[in-house]
């Protein structure tokens, strides 16, 4: 199919982007263009014009800080998912990011551009949620740091304000100690996850000293597992753990659609919220 | 070596494999302009109000219409198979004039100098519904108090009919077994979608669409549309896949002729994906219910089969006959001592259905494959076992089975040997047990399924008695050229499958020409002017059959020249190595020569005319009968319902190969497919009868990542019925793979107290079966 | 109406074009390189695929715009000097096509894996195409045929 019209700037400066996000309240924000252009063609979408970011360089790159990696809004997956920065500072990013459509999306497809679409079934929001990673944004005003917990707001709604734009996100680098798993449940290799359940845990001693869980596609927005990451606190590999992610989908509201209703995705959150864990934790 | 049986690489590849493709949307007209049309939302809604004006005056449009500026020319899309006497043929305008019946019917167009503008016009088009109830179920359907799909009533036809005596046969039978198993709705999603270029020069027409059928299509549109047969010349050109959805009389083929016949310009259109998922029709829909008889040892007394078949919102060119295909198959390789079959076919506001890969066959196959395991289940016998008990043995061939057709050949037998040693049937039931033993999360099932398919369609005598309006002949025609190379001209239409190397093979054989020298002609009335088009397994069957034919005839045409050229009678001549001897003697003559005298015709005898071509059509006796035995190992995930596919072995006989790799790769693609209809796919509608797959991102189509390696043999136990010994492969695949896979779940499952699982056996379906078996 | 300059298989070309227009109907009808079909809308099949910058991706899902600059390779450029590229020469020795309808985005796809991947396991060929839908394969000879594409690359690259 094909799109309507719209019209399309490609600013050379972040301060002209700006400007021309203020010129109407239609403009859209392109970058990969991944989730977009589908959404054009099935006409789906009627952006008035498409402003290009695609090639400002404030926007680009991964970039190894002290405390923490920071994530350039216009790296693509397969950028992410290749960095050492990222492999190294946080493993559960790369891991996540290897698993998002496929290699040619991956290639056009950028980090910043699926976490501002908000989707909650997308497979880096859930990440960034458990990693407590946190969004940069600018605009004319100036920059404001925006933490995960209050990015995103609703179904495909997030906390970016007209004439804001991701610049990048920051993901804490977690230290020793920790072990990561990102289990994402599809029927097919390409499809949106039913559930998707990203985990950091640090284990000491035998036991599970702190955990991190981010749900995807468990509610309008990403989600954390707050009651299991409790629950799994001093927890010991086996039963205990189990029994602590049975909490894995209390506080979720999961949606029904074409490929599972709630109940059957408050179960898998539980079984794969195990799974991640485990892994995570370096069980046999 | 003969060049039969040889597997030759492709002909047809280094064309496809550099770009250099004839795809319909590749073409291009003089003055062309572009087609879009403005498509139902509504499932069943009364049309009040068309406008089409707001288009007609935007940038670019040459023309917009409403069905209703179309209704006096556009006829009625036409079906070919009335399968009764008393069937209900509704009305079918190519665009909706007075009522839409399913979403995604079109009901108004835009003819426009670009694509993107045409595209553009249809938001202009404003169109008044009044929503009518939408008619979904089938069994709901026929309810009194349903509302109808059309004034007639929801039911297009009932027909039902029985051998040996049924009642006798569940009459005290110590196992009786009643299940009902659901055909999901499938999208065939060819990877082209449809497009059509049509052109005229004011007095002829020229069409090139993505068809199977030219041959059917030129016919079908001059009896539709009134143009002379002789004006309309129907081209296929690379066509990309089918599995049947091409087979098919289109409205949007009736319309672009009709609206190049209007505007005088050529016009094309080109479907997108998701306009493909509403509007190609869809396979499969039927409810089974399926009741066997069986001794308590096992053999089977008798079954009953009553089908509730969707036909959705009209009679598309064999809607009515799909479902009857698989009448005399439900009985599949099983001797049995009566038999039960009767089929309604209901209306529904939803695409009307038709041939998908298989069409009728894999349905009746599922069937009586299911209910099979669930026999074997009753017994506590091994699924194998219980069939070999049941089916025709090789000695007993040719068999007249108890729904009245004759299998000319088979080894039932030979080839699940082969299969179970392939798949080390023994080891991964070993596996099985252990794992049941242990309480594994990951069960491990093992599906089996044997198959038989009545293909090569097909006998015209039968396809009389079975009430289809043509026949079911095929047309091969050779030209030798005066250089000695050769012409092979086919009536078959291919569309991935390779004809034009396995003709080349044949026809090397038969006139022993260099492989190389041979090139084969299709897909356009014009210059292959005769044939009834690729579907049903048929093409190497029926249409090689012809080639192979016209081929003799050219020799016996080179014999008579050749006698004259070196002065013998034509029986002292034997014709070996693409050349004629005499016998007991050096003398002999080439057919390349013959060609070249041919053409010259300085020297030809009376009687013997300056050409060494010939034509033939093939008419066959009766049906083929491929068949095997397909096992696949399935790993369960009790936790989550998650199917993995661990291991498939194929074991089929389709008799002589010309190309075994061909053969093998037809295999696979039917298996990949199959097991799509297990796992993955299917069409689903909301309850308003809003398609809810319209898109690859909903209707799952399985990637190299989610199948495994196939591993595949044969057994060879040629056809008696046509000189090429052949069975035909294309539907062979897709027919076995479907119950072998569900069989498999489902034997993962059963310790479990569960006997089906509804497909696609997705992870919910499963985990739900589980669920319900736990409480 | 914007000016782009895009290079398609070693040509360069200036072309003004609307902001809608998607690269694969730049490609297809405005430069006549029609060997790269398009099979849906979702950028789920993968038929479009072709090389931007070197690298995979769905031409279906690209604005011409956004190709401003770039170098694209398509189906119709990959062989050199009338030869077929050994990827393509594997498809045709394996039969890992029928209809070829998928073929074009898959050999591209198969030289996009090999790109960090050079000698790929099954599994990697089997992940590596997850995004180009194939309906008459069943996929066994497309993975064959990456092996043995992947086999002459290796041994070009060795002898070179």
């Amino acid at each position: 199919m094909i799109p309507a019209q719209f019209d399309y700037v490609r600013p050379d400066s972040l301060a002209h982007a700006f400007r021309e996000l203020a010129s109407d309240e239609d403009v859209k924000v392109l970058a990969g263009g991944q989730s977009l252009l589908p959404l054009l063609r099935l006409r789906l979408a009627y952006p008035s014009k498409l402003v290009d970011v695609a090639r400002l360089p404030e926007l680009a790159g991964v970039h190894d800080r002290d405390d923490h990696v920071f994530i350039g809004a216009l790296a693509t997956h397969d950028e992410v998912m290749r960095s050492a920065a990222v492999r190294q500072g946080c493993p559960l990013v790369a891991l996540a990011a290897a698993t998002v459509a496929d290699p040619a999306v991956r290639h056009r497809g950028t980090f910043g551009g699926s976490l501002a679409h908000a989707d909650p079934a997308g497979d880096l929001p859930a990440v960034v949620l458990a990693l407590d990673g946190v969004f940069v944004a600018r605009s004319a005003e100036g920059e404001r740091e925006i933490p995960a917990a209050r990015f995103f707001v609703d179904y495909l709604e997030s906390a970016l304000r007209p004439g804001e734009i991701l610049t990048g996100v920051k993901i804490p680098k977690l230290g020793d100690g920790w072990g990561f798993h990102y289990e994402k449940f599809h029927r097919t290799a390409q499809a949106w996850p039913i559930v998707g359940v990203a985990v950091a845990v640090r284990r000491s001693n035998g036991a599970i000293q702190e955990a991190r869980i981010g749900l995807a596609n468990m509610a309008p927005t990403p989600l954390r597992a707050r009651a299991a990451e409790t629950a799994l606190q001093g927890t010991e590999l086996g039963d205990q753990v189990r029994q602590a992610c049975g909490e894995a989908a209390t506080g979720t509201a999961p949606p029904a659609d074409l490929h599972a209703q709630p109940d059957y995705r408050r179960h898998l959150a539980r079984v794969l919220t195990h799974r991640a864990v485990r892994t995570a934790a370096g069980a046999p | 070596m003969t060049e039969v049986g040889k597997a030759r690489r492709r002909k047809e590849d280094a064309r496809l494999l550099t770009g250099r493709t004839q795809w319909t949307d590749n073409l291009r007209q003089p003055g062309m302009l572009h087609v879009a049309f403005l498509r139902s939302p509504m499932a069943h809604a009364r049309i009040t109000r068309v406008d089409v004006s707001g288009a007609r005056g935007m940038t670019g449009v040459v023309a917009a219409f409403s069905g209703q500026d179309l209704a006096a020319e556009q006829g009625s899309l036409p079906c070919a198979w009335p399968v009764t006497e008393d069937i209900v043929i509704p009305d079918h305008p190519p665009m909706a004039v007075s009522a839409v019946r399913y979403a995604g019917e079109a009901v108004a167009c835009v003819v426009a100098t670009d694509r993107y503008l045409a595209a553009d016009a249809l938001e202009a088009i404003e169109v008044d519904y009044e929503p009518l109830p939408a008619v979904l179920d089938l069994e709901e359907a026929l309810a009194q108090d349903s509302p109808k799909v059309h004034e007639a009533g929801n039911q297009a036809y009932t027909m039902k009919v029985t051998s040996g005596d049924i009642d006798a046969a569940f009459r005290d039978a110590p196992i009786v077994i009643e299940r009902t198993y659901h055909q999901q709705r499938l999208i065939p999603a060819a990877m082209e979608p449809r497009a059509v270029v049509a052109s005229t020069d004011g007095d002829a027409y020229t069409i090139w669409t993505s068809t199977q059928i030219p041959h059917v299509l030129r016919v079908m549109l001059a009896l539709t549309t009134g143009i002379p047969e002789h004006k309309i010349r129907v081209v296929a050109p690379d066509v990309g896949g089918g599995f049947g959805s091409k087979l098919q009389v289109t409205a949007e083929e009736v319309l672009c002729l009709l609206l190049t016949r209007r505007l005088g310009r050529p016009v094309k259109w080109n479907e997108s994906r998701s306009e493909g998922n509403l509007t190609v029709h869809h396979g499969r829909g039927q409810v089974q219910r399926v009741k066997l008889a069986a001794d308590a040892d096992g053999r089977v007394r008798g079954l009953r089969v009553e089908l509730l078949a969707d036909m959705g919102a009209y009679l598309m060119l064999l809607t009515p006959g799909v479902p009857l295909l698989g009448a005399s198959m439900f009985n599949a390789i099983y001797k049995m001592d009566a038999y039960e079959f009767g089929c309604t076919g209901v209306f529904t506001t939803k695409m009307p259905t038709d041939a998908y890969r298989g069409a009728g066959r894999p349905e009746a196959t599922f069937g009586i494959e299911r209910i099979m395991d669930e026999l074997a289940a009753e017994l506590k016998a091994d699924p194998l076992e219980v069939r070999r008990r049941n089916w025709i043995r090789h000695e007993e061939f040719p068999y007249t089975t108890i729904s009245g057709l004759t299998y000319d050949s088979g080894n039932y037998e030979a080839a699940t040997d082969k299969a179970m040693a392939l798949f080390g049937y023994d080891k991964l039931r070993a596996e099985q047990a252990d794992r049941r033993d242990r309480g594994d999360p990951v069960q491990l099932g093992i599906g089996v399924s044997t198959y038989t398919e009545m293909c090569g369609l097909a006998p015209s005598r039968l396809l009389k008695e079975a009430r289809y309006a043509a026949g079911g002949w095929e047309h091969g025609a050779v030209r030798m050229l005066p250089t000695g190379k050769v012409e092979v001209i086919t009536g078959t239409s291919p569309h991935g499958q390779g004809h034009v190397t396995a003709w080349s093979q044949i026809a090397a054989d038969a006139l022993g020409v260099p492989f190389d020298d041979i090139t084969v002609i299709h897909g356009d009335t014009a210059i292959a002017h005769k044939g009834m088009d690729t579907y049903g397994s048929r093409s190497l069957v029926i249409g090689g059959v012809a080639v192979l034919q016209a081929c003799e005839k050219v020799r016996e045409k080179a014999r008579k020249l050749a006698a004259h050229v070196l002065e013998c009678a034509p029986d002292d001549l034997e014709f070996a190595d693409g050349a004629f001897k005499v016998r007991g003697t050096d003398a002999r003559a080439t057919i390349q020569e013959l060609a070249f005298a041919a053409f010259t015709a300085h020297d030809l005898p009376d009687g013997v005319e300056a050409r060494l071509d010939s034509e033939a059509t093939y008419d066959p006796d009766n049906y083929s009968f491929p068949h095997g035995t397909h096992l696949c190992a399935a790993e369960v995930d009790t936790e989550t319902g998650m199917v993995r596919i661990r291991s498939y072995v194929a074991v089929d006989d389709v008799g002589k190969v010309v190309n075994p790799l061909i053969v093998e790769g037809q295999v696979h693609g039917g298996i990949a497919q199959g097991i799509g209809q297990a796992l993955f796919e299917e069409a689903v509608y909301d309850t308003e009868g809003n398609l809810l797959t319209s898109t690859l991102a909903d209707y799952l189509l399985p990637s190299a990542a989610d199948l495994p390696d196939f591993v595949t043999d044969r057994t060879e136990t040629p056809a008696t019925g046509n000189p090429l010994g052949a069975k035909g492969v294309g539907e062979a695949g897709c027919i076995a793979s479907t119950p072998a896979v569900v069989n498999a779940v489902v034997d993962a499952l059963r310790p479990h107290g569960i006997h089906d699982v509804a497909m696609p056996c997705t992870p919910e379906r499963v985990w739900r079966a589980l669920e319900g078996a736990r409480s | 109406m914007p000016r782009i300059t895009v290079t398609v298989d070693g040509i360069t070309y200036q072309e003004d074009v609307e902001p809608r227009l998607l690269l694969v109907h730049l490609l297809r009808e405005r430069l006549g390189r029609t060997g790269t079909p398009v099979g849906c809308d979702t950028s789920n099949c993968g038929a479009c695929t072709v090389m931007l910058d070197g690298k995979s991706a769905k031409s279906c899902s690209v604005l011409a715009v956004q190709a401003d600059g770039c170098d694209v390779v398509t189906i119709e450029g990959l062989g050199a000097n009338g030869s077929m590229h050994p990827m393509q020469r594997a498809f045709h020795e394996e039969h890992a096509l029928q209809c070829g309808y998928c073929t074009p985005g898959m050999v591209m796809a198969a030289i996009d894996l090999l790109r960090d991947t050079p000698e790929p396991s099954e599994e990697a060929i089997r992940e590596g195409l997850e995004g180009n839908l194939c309906r008459c394969t069943g996929y066994c000879n497309i993975v064959r045929a990456v092996k043995r594409g992947a086999q002459e690359m290796g041994q070009a690259v060795r002898t070179s």
